[in-house]
């Protein structure tokens, strides 16, 4: 077990490699003197030569990689232009609230897409299954920023039952106030597992251990809850880890329809500012976030199904 | 003496149930089952043998539409609901399947698997059911069975997942155990300990067993009486040395000459001409009257009925072979 | 022949026959936008601003009177060729790269794996919307954007089927007759192994409706005045509370689009999958 987690750590070393030069050179490619997007329009010569040399800006690429990656390594990643604050600063300080809103509408989709699976695939073929399944159909056709609005719409705007924007205070206070942000979310990625879950039901119930089950005279209870939920969520868990890239695409958008200052915002905004070491953090939490998701889904699997402990 | 199992005239279709066409998986099976007996139902495959078996506790129900009855003391299991089947499912009856790898949940000890069925039928408690898990596991012959009670299915050898099985099958001292092609999956040798290991636990409990196979070497070495099916009927019943001695049906006499007994090397094996009819498809008269060369007019006609040639020796045919002897 | 007999099918089961009339329709109506729109999408009419929809006004007007249904039905000739030119790219180098790594194998090979890996560590709209700020907002440059991402994936895919392939006696057969490599990937390997990513290319192009609207929503694709249903949303949304129908009804010919593309990838998925 322990092993298997090393192997995995150690695999994500090229990976990360790779990585931080995809981020080096995309924010290298970045149009624009960022010297100038931090002195502004009306600095001086001597003053931007001086921010070029304390940004490394004059020196060989390969000597601003090494000393980009030591600054990283020891978590500096740069000042922020926009912020006016060390990036890892204004990352850590936003970033609670995007992991809140990413639990919380994985949190909501399974509430969602676990029982609706159920009832479907319980009545595969039949008038519940068929209306389970169209209307998550016409879900993945949603765009993300459209449900929003719809949401904002007609729950916020108009009936006034959820704020149009914040973040709320305390456990219920966030919860409530996000609840729209995360539901956005949840709508489209429910579908996804929805449909997953679905299949993977179907197939588990078609499966001998749960005939078995049935002939050892077990209540339906235990063998819904214990044969087939179980067996059915090891796929469904590796679509939601490996899911988790749409739903941090989602954060981003989301924030964005909501007015949530959470990390997704921040990369717009940064990128219109053209703040050039404030990206070069997001994209690389993003990716640590992801690969983060990556490996809790293995681990969190291998506990699910002993045949992968060894 | 009064048979526990009475299958009568059962019936299994498939497909909608008001549909124009439904397939006729079984067509009107009849059997008998004493306690300590051991039943034998053969056929090849998609002759309707896995299905009767599978309609005795219902299994089909829910894909199916079942006519007829099966009692089970005095009560009849195919009009009872699941609720009131499920104290009688593995308490009186159970069932083992031919693949213990798909028939075993993989992400459950094997310990959990034999007591959730204790739970579900006895009032031991927490400890006496770990007690009586150890007890079966040993009693089917499970080396160190108090220290494997944490094992996961994947962690025993072929032949040990299936006694396993059988041991989650027999924790609560079964009536009747339906056992579904339990050897097929493994090799010679365990097939033979396992089918050893069968009848001496219906003979230590008097307990009645129904054996689906489609080996005839398996019905000979295990079971006292058999009956053949084809094609989603019985077509010959009786006694194994009656039966597998003197077949009387032309299938049954088919089915043995198909298996290599005493016969030199090298010499052709004989097979059956043709092949079963699809249950799409089924002839008027004799389901193997296109396959026979003893046929009549009168066989294309008209379905032969089960009927008595000897004393417990039923076959459906209308010319059956003679009587040796 | 086989193919043609499960397309028959396929058209009998409801959905597959609704996503084909949907995206039918729709590429008529992008085609021959001006039949279908009952106003010029630029005409300005001070007289009914912000009019909510009526017979006259299906979608309402806008903040300039212009007819909302009018300026969604010119967005077709936006919207639509999207969802073709933000995949065909990436579905093209994407097979290429696939069946060659696939095929040949060695340090290829183990380089992509690793540039897979790095590339789905990014969320795919992150990795867009960067790739989009370096090349500057603009409808060339998200198609750009989404492609330099995307081919990874058709790419992944392509290999494994690929190899998959190989397995099989034909491949070896084409190697012992001193065929070249190209003919064997391409007039071989390749035909058998293509379908599961055609499939994966019509849900894409699904996606890629969603993909596109979203990032001219957040002012990274189509630029404005240029109509374009993201556009046009995220001009209504600062109206959400007093003219909800700007932002909202041209959301309708996102969804009926994205559901018209991801049903015919359903049906194909039926039609292209082995049976047996």
């Amino acid at each position: 077990m322990a092993r298997s987690i090393l192997t995995r750590l150690l695999l994500m070393i090229p990976t990360f490699a790779l990585v931080m030069i995809i981020i080096f050179v995309l924010v290298r490619l970045l149009p624009g003197d960022p010297a100038l997007a931090l002195a502004g329009d009306r600095a001086s010569d001597a003053e931007l030569a001086t921010i070029r040399e304390k940004l490394g800006l004059n020196d060989s690429l390969l000597t601003q990689f090494v000393l980009f990656i030591k600054a990283t390594l020891s978590g500096d990643m740069g000042r922020s232009i926009l912020m006016r604050a060390p990036v890892s600063a204004v990352i850590a300080n936003k970033l609670p609230i995007t992991i809140f809103l990413a639990v919380y509408s994985v949190g909501l989709s399974l509430l969602i897409a676990g029982p609706l699976a159920f009832v479907a695939a319980l009545n595969r073929g039949r008038w519940p299954d068929t209306l389970i399944r169209t209307v998550f159909q016409i879900g993945l056709s949603m765009p993300v920023f459209y449900i929003g609005l719809v949401l904002l719409t007609f729950l916020a705007a108009k009936l006034r039952l959820f704020p149009v924007g914040g973040t709320g205070i305390g456990l219920f206070g966030q919860l409530y106030a996000m609840f729209l942000p995360a539901m956005a979310i949840a709508f489209y990625t429910s579908a996804i597992i929805l449909r997953n879950l679905r299949s993977a039901i179907i197939e588990v119930l078609d499966a001998d251990y749960v005939a078995f089950a049935k002939v050892k005279g077990l209540p339906p209870r235990v063998i819904l809850g214990r044969h087939v939920l179980r067996n059915a969520l090891i796929s469904t868990v590796t679509l939601v880890g490996l899911s988790i890239g749409n739903l941090m695409s989602g954060t981003l958008v989301t924030e964005t329809v909501f007015a949530v200052p959470g990390l997704g915002r921040l990369m717009l905004e940064a990128i219109f500012a053209r703040d050039y070491p404030l990206i070069q953090g997001l994209t690389l939490t993003f990716a640590v976030l992801v690969s983060g998701v990556f490996l809790m889904t293995d681990l969190f699997q291998s506990w699910l199904d002993p045949r992968m402990r060894q | 003496m009064q048979p526990i199992l009475s299958v009568q005239d059962l019936s299994v279709t498939f497909g909608p149930k008001q549909g124009p066409r439904l397939l006729p998986a079984v067509s009107g099976v009849s059997l008998d089952l004493r306690r300590g007996e051991i039943l034998g139902l053969v056929g090849e495959s998609g002759s309707g043998k896995s299905v009767t078996l599978r309609s005795i506790p219902g299994l089909t129900r829910h894909y199916g539409t079942l006519a007829g009855k099966v009692m089970w003391e005095g009560r009849d299991l195919v009009a009872m609901s699941d609720a009131s089947l499920r104290p009688i499912l593995g308490k009186d009856i159970a069932m083992i399947f031919q693949e213990p790898m798909t028939a075993l949940n993989p992400l459950l000890t094997v310990g959990v698997q034999i007591t959730e069925s204790l739970k579900a039928h006895t009032t031991l408690d927490a400890r006496a059911r770990i007690r009586r898990a150890v007890e079966v596991l040993d009693l089917v012959g499970i080396p160190g069975a108090a220290g494997r009670l944490d094992d996961y299915p994947h962690q025993f050898s072929g032949g040990m997942r299936q006694r396993v099985m059988i041991a989650i099958a027999l924790a609560s001292t079964p009536k009747l155990l339906l056992a579904d092609e339990p050897t097929t999956a493994l090799d010679v040798t365990i097939q033979a300990q396992i089918l050893d290991l069968i009848a001496q636990l219906a003979r230590d409990f008097d307990m009645g067993v129904i054996l689906v196979t489609h080996d005839l070497g398996v019905v000979a070495q295990s079971c006292d009486r058999v009956a053949v099916m084809y094609a989603g009927r019985i077509v010959e019943e009786g006694t194994v040395r009656a039966v597998l001695g003197n077949p009387r049906h032309p299938y049954t006499n088919g089915l043995m000459r198909s298996v290599p007994q005493d016969v030199p090397p090298r010499t052709e094996l004989f097979s059956i001409p043709g092949t079963p009819p699809s249950l799409w498809n089924m002839p008027p008269g004799c389901a193997f009257a296109p396959r026979c060369a003893r046929a009549t007019a009168h066989c294309t006609a008209e379905v032969p009925p089960l009927s008595a040639l000897e004393a417990g020796h039923l076959a459906a045919c209308h010319c059956p072979l003679g009587a040796t002897q | 022949m086989m193919l043609t007999g499960r397309f028959k099918e396929a058209l009998k089961k409801p959905g597959f026959a609704v996503g084909l009339t949907i995206v039918g329709a729709s590429i008529i109506v992008a085609l021959f936008p001006f039949a279908f729109a009952g106003h010029d999408p630029t005409a300005m009419d001070y007289t009914a601003i912000n009019q909510p929809p009526s017979l006259e006004h299906p979608f309402g007007t806008d903040t300039l009177g212009r007819d909302v249904l009018s300026r969604v039905i010119w967005a077709y000739r936006v919207n639509i060729p999207m969802a073709f030119l933000a995949t065909v790219f990436a579905f093209v180098i994407g097979v290429i790269v696939g069946a060659l790594v696939g095929f040949h194998r060695g340090i290829a090979d183990a380089i992509f794996g690793r540039v897979v890996d790095a590339v789905i560590t990014f969320p795919f709209l992150v990795l867009v919307i960067a790739v989009v700020a370096v090349l500057g907002p603009g409808l060339v440059n998200m198609y750009v954007a989404i492609t330099v991402v995307g081919w990874v994936y058709y790419a992944r895919l392509t290999r494994a089927e690929i190899i998959g392939q190989m397995g099989n006696d034909y491949a070896s057969a084409g190697r012992v007759m001193g065929y070249s490599n190209s003919r064997i990937i391409f007039r071989h390997l390749l035909p058998n192994a293509i379908s599961p990513v055609i499939v994966y290319w019509m849900t894409d192009m699904a996606l890629a409706i969603l993909l596109g609207s979203s990032l001219g929503y957040l002012g990274l694709g189509a630029q404005p005045p240029q109509s374009e249903w993201g556009v046009l949303i995220a001009e209504g949304r600062n109206f959400v509370t007093t003219a909800w129908w700007l932002s909202l009804m041209p959301g309708i010919a996102i969804v009926l689009t994205g559901l018209g593309f991801s049903l015919i990838g359903d049906g194909l998925a039926d039609i292209l999958r082995p049976k047996g």
